[in-house]
């Protein structure tokens, strides 16, 4: 085994990068829950990988037969039905976990120097993640995923001068249709896998190059050197201690998932739509077009902008920078300490805002924009319009704030000096 | 998970706020609009024998028309039928067992006959839900306006007739009228069936019912366990597998706890030397 292993490093280095990645990598050793949603958000990749392939090997990307090969799964083909909940419910699943994924560096400001490009590659996998779960959601040929498709690619008719092009261009058709069903299945089962795939790998690469923060902030590589375990002071191995810790995670998030995919598969309709089994119907359009819940706060916000000069492209930028202004996140902040432990109450108000702002789009972005009924005609100003949009629109506005104004209140924020050990 | 690693109150504070905020914002839905309150449908998806009512109910009165063409005959096993049952008793036509159930009108005659060709009914309950499909079929009434002389509450100016008349005898629709919402909706759930709340000109509400007129064949008691048969049926048709899902998470779930049980245990020994 050991010859077997020489053989290979003097050939391949599988030792050094088994090291260098995992191995040996040096971690701090005072992770908290948040830090679990990592190696979950890699572990429901390899379940989407796993079912996806599956998945294809049954499916018809065809309109004439997607919606029935759909069916044919869940019925006539051995464990079909668990293979396909448990992409259905993986794909949902998926972003409950970059979500809280994203909060925790959001929180502990893993963002920071030195792991700006950490985060960046973060923001392109959260990207790629969008445009996988859109392209995907057209393959059951249900009624909300030819919708959604349909609302979707529209918003791009909505840019001046070459939107009605451009939208023609991606659909490859006048409608959305058979064309459209084959070049997002190839979207969804070769493009975008691939370009996710690239980007973990970058991901983790950038991650382990910089080594990992942690709640309290401390930057283990600045520690001294214990000269007992030749660690920083801080510092303990990944493996086996984080490799271990990890698993007991992994079941935890299956329990979950289990009750989920055996007990609730539709979630009340957040993850699989009631109006999704029926056949998409291009002549019938259906009353409350909704988009799965991972979009909704950008759905809202889209929803809220009101069309300036004749056209809805303001809506659309808005949505889009929603998305983009995660980016420049490392360069806003200049504060002088990176985790919320050691920030004053200002930056934790903002961060407070941001969280509810954000839940409530999401929440206004799946119910009728009459939710809420209308203020009275007296009211000025807001006389006459839905109090759900004055609300998307008021939360929008903060949603934005938490960003633009970050140099400013991070720059006069109370803040504590981090501490040099970690509080474990 | 380790509860001991929670180690950051406040930033989970912040969530709990945020949730607590939703939380609140939920159940304020819009007053004063359509509002459709149904009977809840008395089925339970292990009765066998219900379900087999209904599998007899739904080929009788149901495939005429509609097809279930993601169905197939024989897997009307796992209901408890013998395949000599299921040949015997409900493939009316000279489709084998391991058929679909298809139907034999033509779409073009189905949509002279009815405007549009009845839809597919293989998922129709994952669409509209046990109780829309249950109070559906309480909901018809006669309707002289209509094409087909009926009219459904739950369905308004739906293109299929009332087929399942000579059970249930006729109906008519019964409306009273209240000066507000809240009376209106009062009666509604004091009538403790079907019942349709909606605002009428003048700012008043109207509240509308099904009663029966001309007694059928069943007892009003019948025919709703008739319905409730077919209703159990139509459910367990829009997804077999639902039994066996439930019975694998249970033992699924059984296997994680004992999973946790010796990773968590694990995990603590190899944690011991970390200070």
């Amino acid at each position: 085994m050991e010859k077997m292993l020489a053989w290979i490093d003097a050939r391949f280095p599988l030792t050094a990068l088994w090291e260098s990645q995992w191995g040996k990598y040096i971690a701090p050793k005072n992770f908290n829950f948040w830090y679990y949603f990592g190696s979950l958000a890699a572990f429901v990749l390899v379940i989407q990988i796993v079912t996806g392939i599956v998945l294809t090997m049954n499916y018809k990307p065809d309109a004439q037969k997607a919606f029935e090969s759909v069916e044919y799964i869940m019925r006539d083909v051995e464990w079909g039905w668990l293979i396909r909940y448990m992409h259905s419910t993986g794909a949902s699943m998926f972003f409950v976990v970059v979500y809280l994924h994203m909060y925790r560096g959001l929180i502990y400001g893993s963002y920071r120097k030195p792991r700006e490009l950490t985060w960046i590659l973060g923001c392109l996998i959260y990207l790629a993640l969008m445009a996988e779960a859109f392209f995907g959601y057209l393959l059951p040929w249900g009624q909300m995923s030819y919708w959604g498709a349909q609302v979707i690619v529209n918003l791009f008719a909505t840019i001046p001068l070459i939107g009605e092009d451009l939208a023609l261009w991606i659909r490859g058709d006048y409608t959305i249709s058979d064309i459209t069903l084959n070049r997002f299945f190839a979207f969804h089962v070769i493009a975008l896998p691939l370009v996710l795939l690239g980007l973990v790998v970058a991901h983790l690469m950038a991650l382990h190059e910089t080594g990992s923060n942690n709640p309290d902030g401390v930057q283990i590589k600045e520690q001294p050197i214990d000269p007992k375990t030749g660690l920083p002071l801080d510092g303990i191995y990944s493996h086996p201690y984080y490799t271990i810790k990890d698993i007991v995670g992994v079941i935890v998030f299956l329990a979950v998932f289990s009750v989920i995919m055996f007990f609730m598969p539709e979630m009340g309709g957040y993850f699989i739509e009631a109006n999704n089994f029926i056949p998409a119907d291009p002549l019938k359009t259906p009353v409350h077009i909704a988009p799965v819940w991972y979009f909704t706060p950008y759905y809202a916000m889209l929803r809220a902008v009101p069309s300036y000069f004749g056209t809805q492209v303001w809506g659309v930028i808005v949505m889009g920078l929603a998305v983009v202004i995660f980016f420049p996140l490392p360069w806003l902040d200049r504060s002088k300490v990176r985790s919320i432990r050691s920030r004053g109450m200002l930056y934790k108000s903002w961060v407070a805002i941001f969280v509810v702002s954000f839940l409530i789009l999401g929440y206004l972005g799946v119910v009728p924009i009459t939710v809420w009924g209308q203020f009275g005609e007296g009211v000025p100003l807001v006389g006459g319009v839905d109090r759900a949009t004055v609300a998307a629109r008021v939360f929008t506005a903060l949603y934005f704030a938490f960003f633009v104004l970050m140099p400013w209140y991070t720059a006069i924020d109370k803040t504590r000096p981090e501490p040099t050990r970690v509080t474990s | 998970m380790d509860m001991k690693t929670v180690r950051s109150p406040r930033a989970a504070a912040a969530i709990l706020a945020a949730a607590a905020v939703l939380a609140a914002s939920g159940p304020a839905a819009a007053a004063g609009g359509p509002d459709l309150r149904f009977e809840r449908a008395p089925v339970h998806r292990l009765d066998d024998a219900s379900l087999q009512r209904g599998a007899r109910n739904f080929v009788n009165y149901c495939l005429n028309c509609h097809s279930a063409k993601y169905m197939r005959f024989n897997r009307l096993t796992d209901i408890g039928l013998t395949e000599d049952q299921i040949r015997d008793n409900l493939i009316l036509g000279d489709a084998k067992l391991g058929d679909v159930m298809n139907v034999a009108m033509r779409p073009a005659d189905a949509k002279a006959w009815f405007g549009v060709p009845p839809p597919d009914l293989s998922v129709e309950s994952r669409v509209r839900g046990r109780d829309w499909l249950y109070n559906y079929f309480l909901g018809f009434y006669r309707d002289p306006a209509s094409a087909t002389g009926w009219n459904n509450l739950v369905f308004p100016n739906v293109g299929m007739p009332h087929v399942l008349w000579t059970l249930s005898g006729t109906t008519r629709l019964v409306t009273a009228e209240f000066a507000d919402h809240q009376s209106a909706v009062g009666a509604a759930i004091a009538s403790k069936g079907l019942a349709l709340v909606e605002p009428i000109p003048g700012g008043r509400f109207a509240v509308r019912t099904v009663a029966a007129d001309v007694p059928g064949s069943m007892t009003p008691v019948e025919y709703r366990g008739f319905v409730a048969d077919l209703v159990n049926y139509m459910e367990y048709m829009g997804e077999p597998v639902r039994n066996k899902r439930i019975n694998l998470g249970i033992v699924v779930l059984m296997f994680l706890g004992v999973l946790f049980f010796f990773a968590y245990w694990l995990k603590r020994e190899y944690w011991k030397d970390v200070h």
